[in-house]
C-alpha cells in the first residue's frame, strides 16, 4: 500500500475564474480513509479554501454526493483503497450549476420535489382522537424501497435526459411521487398523476437506468418510474373506456 | 424557494457546464444505451421485410419466389446477420428490464426478479417453437 | 401530442414485447436458415392457405405493425436526446409515427385483401 495518493480536485473560484480548473493535492494514504477524510485532510492542512459540502459523514444525510473518477458517490462511502494507486479524480456533481470549487446548487431539485406533493394527501383527515390510521407490513412493503430515498442527487447526476433536457422533474422526484402514491394512508395519486403525466413528468424517461446504478440506498428509481408509467397507462385506458370511474 | 436568482455583488456567477453532443461516447454505460435504443431501427428492418414479404405473397407465386431469392443475395444475408444480431441484443435487454416495470405482487409478497425473468425466456422457447413448428410443417 | 402519450407508450411496449418474444425465431428462419438453405422454406401454397385463417392475418398484422410503432417511439426519443434536435421535434414525431401508421395501413390493406 502506498504511503500517499493524489487527489486532482475540481476548483471553481468566479470570483477570479470564468471556468473551472484542477488543483493536485498529495495527501497521505490510510487504509480506512474516505474521500470525505481526505477533502477535509486538504481543507483542514493544506489548502483552506476548498469548499464542498457534507454532514453525517455516515451515508444517511445525502450531502456529500460528489463525482469521484467520472462517477456520482457519496464522498463519506468511497474508500481510497479501491482507488490506489490513482490519482483520483474529484468534481462536483453533473448537470447542476456550480457554485463554488465542489458545491452545486439545487434548487432546482428543492422546487420540482415541491411540485410533485411528497406528502400525504386525503380527501378527509382522520381526527387525532379516532387513532391511527393502521398498515400491515405487506402495505409498508410496496413502498418501502422508494421511502429509503436521501435527496443526494446522485440519481439526477448520471441521468443523461436530464442533463439534455434540464425540465425534467427527475428520478428521486418521481421515485418519491410513487412513494406516496403506493402508501396505503395516500388518496392522492390521481392529482400526482395529473402533474406527472406532463411533458416532462414521467414519458421523459426512456429507461436509461443509470439513476438505479448510483442509487446508495438502492432506491431503484428506475423502476419507480416505469412501474409509474404502466399505472399511468392503464388509467388512461380506464378513462377511455370507464369515463366514469375516474376519480 | 420562489423566484428565479438573480445575480448580485454577494451572489456570483455560477457555471453550467453545456452538455456535448457526444455525451453517449463519454461513458460505456451511456454507449450501452444507445446501442440499445438503436436495435429499434433493426425491428423496423424486418418489420419492412415482412411487409415486403406480404406483399409478395399477395402479388403471386412469381413475386414470392423473387422476394426468396432477393433474401439469398450477399448484400441482404450480411444485413440479416447484422440486423439478427441486434434484435438478439433487443429481447435480451428488454427481458432483463421487464421485472423491474412489471412488478406482480402474488399474496400480498412481491414475486422476485428472477423468476419474472425465467418466465420470460420460457415463454420466448415456447413460442419460438410454436412458430417453428407452424412453418415447418410442410 | 401529451394526452396520447400513455397510447404511445402502451404501444411500444407492446411492440417491443412482440419483437424480443416473436422476431429472433421469425428473423432466424426467414433472414438466415431459409436463404441459407439450412432449412426448407414454406411454399407459396402453404403460406397462402396459412393465411386464409383470420387468427394468421391477424397474427401478421401484429407481427408487422406493433414493433413498427416500438422503432417509431424509440426511434423519435433517440433523436431527441440522442441528437440534441429539439427544434426539431415536432417533424420527427410526424414522420416516426407517420411511417409507423403508413406500414400499418399497408399491412392492414393487403391482409383484407388476400384470397
Amino acid at each position: 500500500m502506498p504511503s500517499s495518493v493524489a487527489l486532482t480536485v475540481s476548483r471553481y473560484r468566479p470570483e477570479r475564474e470564468s471556468e473551472p480548473t484542477f488543483q493536485t493535492y498529495e495527501i497521505p494514504f490510510r487504509k480506512d480513509w474516505v474521500v470525505l477524510d481526505a477533502l477535509n485532510h486538504v481543507k483542514d492542512s493544506l489548502d483552506g479554501s476548498l469548499s464542498f459540502r457534507w454532514s453525517c459523514r455516515m451515508g444517511v444525510c445525502g450531502s456529500c454526493g460528489m463525482k469521484v473518477n467520472g462517477t456520482p458517490k457519496l464522498t463519506c462511502a468511497t474508500f481510497l483503497a479501491d482507488y490506489v494507486p490513482g490519482p483520483i479524480r474529484v468534481e462536483p456533481l453533473d448537470y447542476f450549476p456550480v457554485v463554488r470549487d465542489l458545491v452545486v446548487d439545487l434548487t432546482d431539485f428543492m422546487r420540482k420535489l415541491k411540485q410533485v406533493k411528497p406528502w400525504i394527501i386525503r380527501k378527509e383527515e382522520k381526527a387525532p382522537g379516532d387513532g391511527e390510521y393502521l398498515q400491515t407490513p405487506d402495505q409498508l412493503d410496496t413502498y418501502k424501497q422508494f421511502s429509503m430515498c436521501i435527496n443526494c442527487m446522485l440519481c439526477y447526476s448520471a441521468c443523461p435526459i436530464y442533463g439534455l433536457e434540464p425540465s425534467f422533474i427527475g428520478p428521486a422526484a418521481i421515485a418519491l411521487a410513487q412513494r406516496y402514491n403506493m402508501d396505503s394512508r395516500d388518496e392522492g395519486a390521481a392529482e400526482r398523476l395529473k402533474i406527472l403525466s406532463e411533458h416532462d413528468g414521467i414519458w421523459q424517461c426512456t429507461f436509461v437506468g443509470e439513476c438505479t446504478k448510483v442509487c446508495p440506498k438502492h432506491v431503484d428509481p428506475a423502476g419507480a418510474i416505469q412501474q409509474y408509467k404502466l399505472t399511468g397507462a392503464t388509467n388512461w385506458v380506464k378513462s377511455l373506456l370507464l369515463p366514469w370511474s375516474t376519480r | 424557494m420562489s423566484a428565479e436568482p438573480h445575480y448580485t455583488l454577494y451572489h456570483p456567477r455560477w457555471y453550467r457546464r453545456r452538455v456535448s453532443v457526444w455525451w453517449w461516447l463519454q461513458k460505456r454505460s451511456y454507449t450501452g444505451f444507445v446501442l440499445r435504443e438503436l436495435t429499434s431501427i433493426f425491428v423496423a428492418f424486418f418489420a419492412v421485410v415482412y411487409l415486403w414479404q406480404l406483399r409478395a405473397l399477395t402479388e403471386g407465386p412469381e413475386a414470392y419466389e423473387q422476394f426468396l431469392a432477393r433474401l439469398t443475395t450477399p448484400l441482404f444475408l450480411a444485413l440479416d446477420t447484422v440486423a439478427f444480431l441486434f434484435v438478439l441484443f433487443h429481447a435480451i435487454t428488454w427481458f432483463n428490464l421487464t421485472p423491474k416495470a412489471m412488478v406482480v405482487r402474488w399474496r400480498g409478497k412481491r414475486v422476485p426478479d428472477w423468476l419474472i425473468l425465467g418466465l420470460n425466456y420460457a415463454a420466448w422457447l415456447v413460442l419460438s417453437g410454436a412458430v417453428a413448428f407452424v412453418l415447418l410443417r410442410e | 401530442m401529451e394526452r396520447i402519450t400513455p397510447l404511445l407508450w402502451l404501444l411500444f411496449s407492446a411492440g417491443g414485447t412482440v419483437a424480443a418474444l416473436l422476431f429472433p425465431v421469425h428473423f432466424f428462419l426467414t433472414g438466415l436458415a431459409f436463404p441459407l438453405g439450412w432449412l426448407e422454406a414454406p411454399s407459396y401454397e402453404f403460406l397462402h392457405r396459412l393465411l386464409t385463417h383470420p387468427l394468421a392475418r391477424l397474427y401478421l398484422f401484429s407481427l408487422i405493425s406493433l414493433p413498427l410503432f416500438h422503432w417509431a417511439h424509440r426511434f423519435r426519443y433517440t433523436l431527441y436526446d440522442g441528437l440534441q434536435l429539439k427544434h426539431l421535434t415536432v417533424l420527427i414525431a410526424v414522420l416516426c409515427y407517420g411511417a409507423a401508421l403508413a406500414g400499418t395501413a399497408m399491412a392492414a390493406y393487403l391482409l383484407w385483401g388476400i384470397s
